[in-house]
């Protein structure tokens, strides 16, 4: 997902059009436009962002949801 | 992207030689993904990929969603859970028949959505089940000491955490197995980084690679397993490096460590394993939910027929149960392996069952 905006440890991230909030209190240094692996609410890890949006593109070739 | 996956493919035919090689994929998600795409049909016929015991639902023994069952019954608790956990049979119920007489159940997508749902309710006392692996863990160990923080005194959670390391190993050592590689789980590994596999690749010779979830990840992670199998030189490998990190997520790391602490923990299939679960540490105590409401249960037997431990273990597959598609099917669960989304006898009912129905 998306970071697309940022309050001290809670984040508001996005994928295909759909907004969640996110939890940063797992991982450190993120700013707005990089990419998160989300799990159980929480940003687990940060993402290559070319690879993330390839992943995300894929995943819509096959009809997978990427939330 | 299909000419890119066909030259993966033909590589791994080059590189896997004609002697059998079985590779574990340990991680629910891989299960789902493989099956998915097809990818075991792409394969050499004697490359041979069986699942593993990394569907977190699926290991946890019955007597916990017994414990879990019991506290659903008191007028005082509600418990919040992820959704795959609602539908697990206990020895004599689930949280959705629980729910369907009157108890509170719901379902959340974290387990902040349910220290909020405490916060705001001060009469009821919220109880977060914690049942996965590290990737989980460190989410619930934060949620705690939110909890903590904020004095919430109407917040618990009951705890059946567990980790992996100690069940690789004890996989590793068993002989029935007999696998020369494991496709590790991604997002577990973000957490705990590849020292686990070090450790296995030095002591029992295993291959091991940490893969993503995309078709194409998990058919190079495949092809690094057969190279480092055909050169017999194991190592820990990375595929999925634009996540995972060989440190792992150290924050989270210590997250989880200042919160629990290792304890014995009984899998489902594979027997109690020594230091392989998270129990919550005694500084923490008034967050742990099977403390503050203790519960009596008994050792339930595994429902007769069902073979999920063997199925865990990659001994066998869901199509030599007897129960499978007939007796048990997602609708109608009889063990875990089917009742959780990323379980193995879900996955072939999903992919193979429906599919050469259709
Ligand atoms: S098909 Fe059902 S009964 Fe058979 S092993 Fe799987 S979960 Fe158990």
């Amino acid at each position: 997902m998306k970071i697309i905006s940022i309050d001290g440890d809670e984040a508001v991230a996005q994928v295909e059009g759909v907004k969640r909030t996110v939890q940063l209190n797992l991982i450190d240094n993120i700013g707005v436009g990089d990419y998160v692996l989300v799990h159980a609410g929480f940003a687990i890890e940060k993402m290559d962002a070319t690879a993330a949006q390839e992943s995300i593109k894929l995943r819509k070739d096959y009809g997978i949801s990427t939330l | 992207m299909k000419a890119e996956i066909q030259k993966i493919v033909d590589e791994i035919h080059t590189e896997c030689g004609e002697e059998p090689i079985r590779l574990m994929e340990v991680c629910g998600t891989h299960t789902m993904a493989i099956h998915r795409y097809g990818l075991r049909s792409m394969l050499p016929s004697n490359l041979q990929l069986v699942s593993g015991p990394g569907c977190p639902v699926c290991v946890t023994p019955i007597h916990f969603i017994d414990a879990v069952l019991q506290l659903a019954t008191r007028d005082d608790t509600v418990i919040c859970t992820f959704g795959d956990l609602i539908r697990v049979p206990g020895s004599s119920a689930s949280l959705e028949s629980e729910k369907m007489n009157g108890h509170q159940v719901r379902v959340v997508y974290s387990p902040v959505d349910a220290l909020r749902m405490a916060i705001r309710d001060k009469h009821l006392h919220y109880i977060f089940i914690g049942v996965g692996f590290e990737t989980t863990a460190p989410a619930v160990a934060a949620v705690i000491e939110m909890a903590r923080e904020n004095k919430v005194t109407n917040f618990s959670v009951a705890c059946a955490h567990k980790t992996m390391p100690e069940a690789l190993k004890r996989l590793a050592a068993d002989r029935q197995i007999q696998i020369q590689g494991l496709i590790c789980p991604g997002h577990v590994s973000a957490i705990i980084g590849i020292q686990a596999y070090e450790w296995l690749a030095k002591h029992h010779n295993i291959a091991c690679v940490v893969s993503g979830f995309d078709p194409g990840d998990i058919l190079v992670s495949v092809l690094m397993l057969c190279r480092q199998i055909k050169r017999n030189e194991c190592v820990a490998g990375i595929q999925y490096d634009r996540v995972v990190k060989a440190i792992g997520n150290t924050k989270a790391l210590a997250l989880m460590h200042r919160v629990f602490e290792p304890c014995d923990s009984e899998w489902r299939g594979l027997g109690m394993i020594p230091a392989s679960g998270l129990a919550i540490k005694s500084g923490f105590r008034r967050f742990d939910a099977l403390y503050r409401f203790p519960v009596k249960v008994k050792k339930s037997p595994t429902p007769s027929g069902c073979i999920c431990g063997d199925i865990l273990k990659g001994i066998k597959t869901p199509l030599q149960c007897g129960l499978f598609a007939k007796e048990c099917r997602p609708d109608s669960p009889i063990g875990a392996c089917m009742v959780s989304s990323e379980g193995t006898c879900a996955a072939f009912f999903k992919y193979q069952v429906v599919k050469s129905c259709a």
